[in-house]
């Protein structure tokens, strides 16, 4: 029988250490295992595995996990506020437990990634499950190309890590794009959606591998712009959604044609799935 | 010097890249560089659209004025790209407003002049037409995305 | 080797199996029905009864006088024991604000003897442990129910008007593994059983019954009563090249069609052996300092289903008809490797407008191949 140790059914209890707030809506919650707690989990994720997080008595979540991969300590979630259970998620205090599931799914490819340029373009909370892959770029400089984060938000406001977008650019090799759907007039950034910061763009195609994170419209767009400019599917990764209950590929909620979300992803290079995302309902 | 090069911008620039150089020439003539300081408005809307711009540095940000709300920005045109097109199409004027929020150096094209010239030279006109017509596509798009809110709540 | 054993060793089997720790379940009629429950005896089984089964009917009427299995496939599968319908995974209490988990689900007192397991429920299971015992994640609540179980399968010698498993190539004959296999013959001449033990365990109990060796006559008169369920079945299933079809059917009139009538109860998922999609829902008492998970039986067919942020993706019943039967018949190969799809025939006789998965894929199939569908 399985015990609670290695169960990954099993929420371990941890605890929130720090919770700050990055938009009206999005909370960041820095988790360390609970004293005594199982530490299962902690110590090691890929950059673009999830958790799940389990607030008692309201509800479990998928979050993607949005912290330093080299962060041993702690594991950090990105989480919007859009339903009762992220809304008790984010209401949660220092001190508060949450339970945890994981880390899960696959990861971005960033040993792939070693020796190239890489395209992250993130729209909206999409960044979340990006950052880990940028700080990873960041903290291993010498052995990327040229970094380049591509960012549409909604607003000014709906941005998140705006501190750190301005920091990520300063450092070298580094390019760092951002725009907005809806600016007011005291922005004095851009506005226009994500494909329209391509432009500003010199990509050497060959070279390049891109990480992809957003809703999946703007994902779709921005492959098809990838690949109108030289970009080949393989080298291109995106981050699916779907109902993901178990996170173990064995409640049948986040099926994708024949794909578990949960296991067989949530990245997926765009070579293997291309096909099916023009697939309406599916 | 300064027509060297403002032809060496206008030529490589991708949307005027394999015009023939005659009509590069015609562009050139009609050609000049301009600044415009942070809050500057370039034109607002209503005024009778005679130019557009290639901008080479800065931003500039296309704005509207919602009844009863405050101005909002609906897209900012940056460094490489074209700026306008009312001048070539009737009624010739502009529809929003339009402000530097950077310091934005462009060249500016006169477009009265060249309307003309697309009058009596048909070729040119199609030319012409034909490129403004891929801006106003992909412009087309962006703002089809853009009403998608697609990071709204739903 | 095969015995020949008289009608009462069933009651006898029945015992021995109880005797040995088990929670013996097997077939008994309910509510106009064959159902499984926990039998004491022979008493117990659907004596002489059978099923007439069509899509979207089904019914009990006398059948061969004194039968025990005279019946095919009733409503429920033995999923309902290895995988149940609701099974609670911990509970939990608040502490401080944080909390402690209290255990892990507790397997079932006494392990269970399953009496009546068809060869297409045989397969059903062997599709189930692919999915929860062969995967990455092993569900540990399946594999404590699953381990231990003593099978006892009978094989079919008649067909319902839904069965399709000899198409599917799961039955009518015991293909899988069981302890024990069991032929019943009951005609004019008599009424006796054939049994065959596979393994140690089945040998043990089939030496606590008296038995004689099986005749060369006998063997082949239950080979042919196993054969003739084969022959009688009137629906099959075209399964060569199925996952392509369905695959490039994606988009296809048909699926309108169909769902113009489903009526997405998710019937066809609770009935189906192998269906094994489930929820989680947590609660808490009145208190808040308690709080229990259980897991639920979910349906594909639910528009909760595959809701995430903004809505569900498959929010039209097309698209929810069109996922369970391309899981079903395709995407479940490219997943575990074999079909879904067992052929029992429960999802036709229990949908409640009587939709037939094997006439819609004939009916994809037929307007892919234009009617040249025989071959």
């Amino acid at each position: 029988m399985a015990n609670a140790e290695t169960d990954p059914m099993m929420p371990q209890p941890w605890v929130v250490r720090r919770i700050s707030k990055e938009t009206p809506d999005t909370f960041t919650l820095a988790l360390t295992p609970s004293e005594g707690g199982a530490r299962s989990g902690s110590g090691g994720f890929r950059p673009g595995q999830f958790s799940m997080l389990w607030v008692f008595g309201v509800g479990e979540l998928p979050i993607s996990i949005s912290g330093d991969p080299a962060d041993e300590e702690s594991l950090t979630y990105t989480v919007r506020s859009v339903g009762p259970a992220t809304q008790a998620l984010v209401s949660r205090e220092a001190g508060q437990g949450v339970g945890v599931r994981g880390p899960f799914g696959t990861g971005w490819p960033v040993e792939g990634a070693a020796g190239r340029d890489v395209v992250v373009v993130a729209g909206g909370i999409g960044l979340a499950p990006l950052r880990p892959v940028i700080y990873h770029v960041l903290r291993h400089r010498a052995q990327f190309g040229r970094l380049v984060v591509l960012y549409g938000a909604r607003s000014p406001r709906d941005m998140l890590y705006r501190k750190e977008l301005v920091s990520w650019g300063r450092h070298q090799d580094t390019q760092v794009l951002a725009t907005v759907d809806y600016g007011g007039v005291s922005w004095r950034g851009r506005v226009g959606v994500v494909t329209s910061l391509f432009k500003y763009l010199r990509l050497q195609p060959a070279r390049t591998t891109a990480m992809l994170c957003g809703p999946e419209i703007m994902m779709r767009l921005v492959a098809r712009e990838l690949a109108a400019r030289g970009l080949a599917a393989q080298d291109v990764y995106l981050s699916m959604e779907r109902n993901m209950k178990c996170a173990v590929g064995s409640c049948g909620h986040c099926q994708w044609g024949p794909h578990f979300i949960c296991k067989d992803g949530p990245i997926f290079s765009y070579a293997r799935i291309a096909p099916m995302l023009d697939r309406y309902e599916l | 010097m300064e027509t060297q090069t403002l032809e060496k911008i206008i030529a490589g620039h991708p949307y005027f890249a394999d015009l023939e150089s005659d009509y590069t020439s015609l562009l050139v003539g009609c050609a000049s560089n301009v600044r415009f300081e942070p809050g500057r408005y370039l034109w607002r809307e209503g005024e009778e659209a005679n130019q557009f711009y290639l901008i080479r540095e800065g931003r500039v940000a296309i704005e509207m004025v919602p009844p009863h709300r405050k101005a909002i920005v609906v897209e900012t045109i940056g460094e490489g790209e074209i700026l306008g097109w009312s001048w070539l199409l009737p009624p010739y004027t502009w529809r929003f407003h339009a402000r530097a929020v950077e310091t934005t150096r462009a060249i500016a094209l006169d477009g009265k002049c060249l309307r003309q010239k697309c009058e009596q030279n048909h070729d040119l006109g199609y030319e012409l037409l034909k490129r403004f017509a891929q801006i106003i596509n992909h412009r087309l798009d962006a703002t089809r995305m853009q009403l998608l809110d697609v990071y709204g709540k739903r | 080797m095969q015995a020949r054993l008289a009608p009462e060793e069933i009651d006898k089997l029945i015992r021995a199996l109880a005797r040995r720790g088990y929670a013996v379940l097997g077939p008994t009629v309910r509510d106009g029905a064959v159902v499984y429950d926990e039998i004491e005896g022979a008493k117990d089984l659907p004596r002489g009864w059978t099923d007439e089964q069509e899509a979207g009917r089904y019914r009990l009427k006398p059948g061969p006088a004194g039968a025990l299995f005279g019946y095919t496939v009733g409503p429920q599968s033995w999923k309902k024991y290895l995988h149940p319908a609701q099974v609670k995974l911990f509970e939990a209490d608040r502490q401080d604000g944080l909390f402690r988990i209290l255990g892990s689900p507790a397997p079932p007192a006494r392990p269970y003897a399953f009496l009546g397991v068809r060869a297409c429920e045989l397969a059903a299971i062997a599709v189930q442990d692919r999915v929860f015992l062969a995967d990455r994640f092993r569900d540990p609540v399946y594999g404590a129910r699953r381990t231990p179980v003593f099978l006892v399968a009978v094989q079919c010698t008649q067909a319902a008007a839904t069965c399709f498993c000899a198409s599917m190539g799961t039955g009518p004959e015991v293909r899988g593994a069981a302890d024990l296999t069991l032929t019943e013959i009951v005609n004019g001449e008599g009424h006796w059983f054939l049994a065959e033990a596979g393994g140690e365990r089945g040998q043990e109990v089939l030496a606590e019954l008296d038995r004689q060796p099986a005749t060369e006559e006998e063997l082949r008169r239950a080979r042919t009563a196993v054969e003739s369920a084969a022959a009688q079945q009137v629906r099959r299933m075209e399964t060569a090249g199925i996952r392509d079809l369905l695959y490039q059917n994606f988009e296809h009139p048909r699926w309108d069609q169909v769902a113009a009538r489903c009526l997405t109860c998710a019937n066809c998922t609770m009935v189906c052996p192998t269906c094994f999609c489930t929820t989680v829902e947590d609660a808490s008492d009145v208190t808040g300092d308690h709080a229990e998970r259980w897991r639920r039986w979910d349906s594909c067919f639910t528009l909760t289903f595959s809701y995430i942020h903004g809505g569900s993706v498959r929010s039209s019943s097309k698209a929810r008809y069109r996922q369970w039967l391309t899981h079903k018949l395709a995407s479940w190969i490219d997943q575990f490797g074999s079909s879904g799809c067992v052929g029992c025939g429960r999802c036709i006789t229990w949908c409640p407008v009587g939709i037939d998965l094997t006439e819609e894929v004939q009916a994809i199939r037929g307007t892919v191949n234009h009617g040249n569908t025989d071959a």
